[in-house]
């Protein structure tokens, strides 16, 4: 069970991406836990929702930074695979 | 005057206690032994102010509980200014008598997540622990509201003697339930569990045998369910940093409005508790007595003063201090460098060992055992 290029990632109901404007940093608040994020993982999260898949997501992000999004697109996986995991992240089914 | 300082890190997380009523009698309740009255609680609008206060301040999860938080009849008002100030709203219930009537408001308003306690998997076990008739059909209809809600699941099983046995069962009716998360959780032996703790031990063996029933789940279940554990301190070696250390991380507002660095705070003799009545929720995190007395880690002894492990756990629970050893800036006895941990150790075996457990001392409001506290706490 491991996402790939055309994985649609979206956070699910009860996981939620907020600035926490007291400390000054974004925060995935989830069930019973809060996760820190750096900055690639927000650039990351701020592009799931729902609709995007992780290749479009890779994209966006090597045009946004100016690298080749196939240098990208493992890490993507790599972390969102993290989330998925921990039950913070899902998929969104097939057509 | 901004509390928030790099000295002095904002609160991350709110327990609300609404209030003391529950159907449920569990005889580990974290509660304390002298319960809240309704007519003591406090109303909506001071709830309301102590919430923006607390998102002001940095809070970002909110704890509704209780006793069982559903008894209020504001639940729904109070989850929605949750959701309006952006904070994360966790309801911790025990999902019986109105819960299920009022869930779907609570969904409709933005409720974030449910923790639903289960006392066992077996019915008469699970309501022999709980002293309620007829609960565990509740729960469970409960809970399969949740999930057809799409709405997060976490099941919260206290473990102790009584239980210990259906650990592999609570692995499957987590899973059966749809439940994402689960949290084994051995009793910690404060407030009622205190008093209850020779009915409540569990024999050493069966400790390791449920840990390692938990450790080849999670392996079983990687992506389906995530299991915490939460070991049993005294057959434990090092403490758990309380509550994430005092007055680090956790406020706990109770339902008269007194406002703890941890739910059995109370215990401990000449802490000056401040109420939100009084002040507002910056002003208790950075000045109230109470928030001070063991705050960070001047106020300690040895062996924790100069243990290099003294910020990783805070030298333990301080409730729990007091409890075994007498004297609440003491290390933790659950700590295997606490003189005291053998004598503690040995009290649990021994405890666990009782051919016959105990009956248990119900909670009750106004129920508070005469008989204070069970000996053992080593002199």
């Amino acid at each position: 069970m491991s996402l790939t290029p055309d994985s649609v990632p979206r956070l699910p109901r009860g996981v939620r991406l907020r600035h926490d404007t007291v400390r000054n940093a974004h925060v995935l608040l989830a069930p019973e836990r809060t996760f820190d994020l750096d900055q690639n993982a927000v650039a990351v999260l701020s592009l799931v929702d729902g609709s995007r898949s992780i290749r479009t997501i890779a994209e966006a992000l090597g045009r946004q930074y100016e690298v080749d999004p196939g240098i990208i697109e493992p890490d993507v996986i790599v972390m969102l695979d993290g989330l998925l995991l921990k039950r913070v992240l899902e998929t969104v089914p097939a057509a | 005057m901004n509390a928030v300082t790099p000295a002095l890190p904002a609160p991350i997380g709110l327990l609300a206690e609404l209030t003391h009523r529950c159907p449920l009698r569990c005889p580990y309740c974290s509660n304390p032994l002298e319960l809240d009255r309704r007519s003591a609680e406090l109303d909506t609008a001071t709830w309301q102010r102590v919430l923006t206060e607390a998102a002001g301040l940095g809070v970002l999860h909110v704890h509704l509980s209780g006793g069982e938080p559903t008894a209020r009849q504001d639940i729904v008002d109070i989850t929605r200014t949750c959701a309006e100030l952006g904070l994360y709203s966790n309801l911790i219930t025990s999902g019986v008598a109105g819960a299920l009537d009022k869930l779907d408001a609570l969904y409709e308003v933005g409720l974030d997540h449910v923790q639903l306690s289960v006392q066992a998997v077996e019915a008469a076990n699970a309501e022999r622990i709980g002293g309620l008739k007829n609960a565990q059909p509740q729960k469970f209809a409960f809970a399969e509201r949740v999930t057809a809600l799409g709405l997060p699941l976490t099941l919260n099983a206290v473990i102790h003697r009584g239980n210990i046995a259906e650990v592999p069962a609570l692995i499957d009716l987590a899973v059966r339930l749809g439940a994402k998360r689960l949290e084994v959780a051995h009793t910690q032996y404060y407030g009622w569990a205190y008093v209850n703790r020779a009915a409540l031990m569990p024999a050493k063996a069966d400790v390791d045998r449920s840990i390692r029933t938990v450790e080849e789940a999670r392996e079983r279940l990687k992506g389906q369910l995530v299991i915490d554990l939460v070991v049993p301190d005294y057959y434990a070696k090092y403490p758990k940093a309380c509550a994430g250390g005092w007055g680090r991380r956790l406020m706990n507002v109770t339902p008269t409005g007194k406002v703890l660095p941890c739910h059995a705070a109370e215990t401990i003799p000449g802490l000056d508790f401040w109420y939100v009545q009084d002040r507002s929720l910056s002003e208790i995190w950075a000045e109230s007595p109470a928030f001070r007395a063991y705050r960070g880690t001047e106020w300690m002894q040895e062996p924790c003063r100069s243990c290099d492990r003294r910020e990783k756990d805070w030298g333990g629970c301080r409730c729990q201090a007091l409890a075994l050893a007498g004297d609440a800036k003491a290390t933790d006895p659950a700590c295997s460098l606490s003189p005291l941990h053998g004598k503690v150790q040995a009290l649990a075996i021994a405890e666990s060992a009782l051919e016959t457990a105990p009956d248990y001392q119900y909670r009750t409001i106004g129920g508070a055992p005469r008989v204070a506290l069970p000996e053992g706490a080593p002199a």
